[in-house]
């Protein structure tokens, strides 16, 4: 006979099969159909789609104007959720609000807004062209447009943390001689370091995948400010459902095996600090 | 019958019937630059359909990307008639998701295309770079604004435009393809569909030159009052058809055959005509083009079959994959 040993917490067996359920239906159908489709082509058919030029291109620039966004916002985000949480001063509530305004607006209006405002012949776009610099429809651009719309996740996950280390903490060892950025390193950053991942991990994805506010001002040019997912509409405009799958797999394996890597080091940070 | 007591009528069979009575509705799915003019095409079909003694009628509509378009329609859109930007996008519907006959484009007078337009050059006021006809595009001095061709319909006849230009100016097809390649390194913007296009030129000013649709020019033109922007026909450009069908699989499901035919076979139709001629789409019927033919310049025309053997053929040689709009950004 089997025997089952009843967890402490009632309701298990309900709330896991509707866990299953939830996702099955949001996630792993969706993409479970997408590899079905993908798995209509050959392996050659599918290492042709990409390793072609334009696709190992738009990849290396996905990738990584994503990664510099994600990095670029785990700085300036931990400094906002620095001031926001250890300081009060006037108007603190409305900056406090206005951090979440990249996930409300429509990325579309944000990219148009950024463009119209980065653009050569734009207010800032031209400051910019005095010192000889291009930000619209180059690769900095696109990293622009993404910093914008991955800014709240950093901030986010790092504020509760933040608020939970109680100040006395810094005392204590500020009183133990601890200079300033020694406090910083040994005793907040380790506390810092799992939850400031777990937001650079979420920007990181969130600009892998965004389309609406780059598509505005990368310029679109092949082979330099091509985007992955705009390349995926290319093959869905030409009809090729294959094809923009096939893209579609390699993205979703390529970022799951990064944020792999990402979970499995915040793993072992938080198991090193206990 | 007057329309006063045509919306008596109106109004009393709807508060008789009321809601129980499921109206007819019918839908439209179109490309994007169509917003206007079907708007009041819809108005106009309505009162006419109501005239001839039928039900009371709602009209939907739906604009996108063309080839979105076409593509929502073959996953399930329950669309009665379509009417896109090209008809390479109306072959899909029978291709890939076996909605509408092969020979659906002979159904209907001039290869189902009841208005057409051409590409135009749309310049800033006064014309400062000089810009006459094709050859001032591929100057070193001068940027030219154009969507994608993989993305947009709208690109693909300001390509092909472009080609048939070069192709009869400098006589062969690398001569062609060396001019588009030229023409495509003045191209500093790379825009996803017409729209997005007209919003680089007109609201970011960048470039000196948007291709666009003549409809397009018009209506960017009208809206902005003529202060900041002109156009410039060039010698030749080619006759852009975008056609219309009734969606087969669907008014059969839905049984609105008889309505969707006399949709679209409204826009034959002088009202129908004039209604496209006010909305910049130039029309097929030869007095009503007559009305209008101050607004719309003479333009020697090239045709998509004649000079390019059909979408069936240009679509996979230019556009394709590998195709010549591929090779030339390989070889940069």
């Amino acid at each position: 006979m089997s025997r089952r040993t009843s967890p402490v917490i009632p309701g298990f067996g309900l709330t896991l099969g509707y866990t299953l359920v939830y996702l099955s239906l949001l996630v792993l159908i969706p993409l479970a159909a997408m590899f079905i489709h993908a798995a209509q082509l050959t392996w050659e058919q599918f290492w042709n789609i990409i390793s072609a030029p334009r696709v190992l291109a738009a990849l290396k620039l996905s990738f990584g104007t994503a990664l510099a966004a994600a990095l670029l916002n785990g700085l300036i985000g931990t400094l906002l959720a620095w001031v926001l949480v250890r300081y009060s001063f006037p108007g603190r509530k409305i900056i406090e609000a206005m951090i979440d305004l990249p996930f409300a607006l429509p990325t579309a209006v944000a990219g148009i807004a950024l463009t119209a405002l980065y653009a050569p012949n734009g207010p800032i776009g031209q400051l910019a062209g005095m010192i000889g610099l291009k930000i619209a429809y180059t690769p900095l651009g696109i990293t622009l447009a993404l910093t914008f719309v991955t800014l709240p996740f950093v901030v986010r996950t790092l504020q509760p943390v933040l608020a939970d280390i109680p100040k006395e903490v810094e005392e204590a060892a500020a009183c133990l001689g601890a200079k300033p950025l020694q406090v910083f390193r040994y005793v907040l950053l380790p506390a810092l370091l799992p939850a400031w991942l777990t937001g650079f991990a979420l920007a990181f994805a969130r600009g892998v995948g965004e389309y609406g506010s780059v598509i505005f001002i990368a310029g679109n040019m092949p082979m330099k400010t091509e985007i992955l997912p705009l390349l995926i509409m290319v093959k869905l405009d030409q009809y090729d459902y294959h094809g923009a799958t096939a893209i579609g797999v390699l993205m979703l394996v390529v970022a799951f095996v990064l944020l792999l890597l990402i979970n499995l080091l915040q793993r072992r940070i938080s198991t090193a600090s206990t | 019958m007057t329309i006063r007591r045509f919306a008596l009528a109106a109004l009393a069979s709807t508060l008789i019937a009321g809601p129980a009575l499921a109206e007819q509705t019918l839908l439209n799915v179109s490309y994007d630059p169509t917003r206007e003019l079907y708007v009041e095409f819809n108005q106009a079909f309505t009162k006419y359909w109501k005239e001839q003694g039928n039900e009371p009628v709602t009209i939907q509509q739906s604009h996108g990307g063309s080839g979105k378009q076409a593509r929502a329609v073959i996953d399930g859109l329950r669309a009665d008639v379509v009417t896109l930007a090209l008809a390479g996008d109306i072959d899909e519907l029978h291709s890939l998701g076996k909605l509408i006959p092969e020979d659906w484009q002979s159904r209907l007078p001039d290869s189902s295309t009841p208005y057409t337009s051409t590409i135009v050059f749309l310049v800033r006021k006064g014309n400062p770079k000089n810009i006459k006809d094709w050859d001032d595009l591929v100057r070193e001095d001068v940027s030219v604004i154009t969507p994608n061709p993989k993305t947009s319909g709208g690109a693909r006849w300001n390509f092909l435009a472009a080609w048939a230009y070069a192709e009869q100016q400098y006589g062969s097809e690398e001569k062609a393809k060396e001019f588009v390649e030229k023409l495509y390194k003045n191209v500093p913007v790379l825009d996803t569909g017409a729209r997005g296009s007209t919003i680089t030129f007109v609201n970011n000013k960048i470039g000196d030159v948007l291709l666009a649709w003549e409809n397009e020019a018009f209506l960017a033109l009208k809206e902005e009052g003529g202060d900041n922007l002109e156009i410039v026909a060039p010698s030749l450009s080619i006759l852009a058809e975008p056609p219309v069908t009734v969606v087969d699989k669907n008014v059969e499901r839905k049984g609105t055959r008889k309505l969707a035919e006399a949709y679209l076979n409204y826009l034959y139709s002088p009202e129908g005509q004039r209604i496209a001629a006010k909305n910049f789409y130039r029309p097929r019927d030869k007095s009503v083009a007559a009305e209008f033919s101050e607004q719309f310049p003479d333009l020697k025309l090239v045709t998509i079959d004649e000079h390019f053997g059909g979408w069936k053929v240009a679509q996979p040689k230019f556009f394709g994959d590998g195709g010549v709009f591929d090779q030339i950004y390989q070889a940069h």
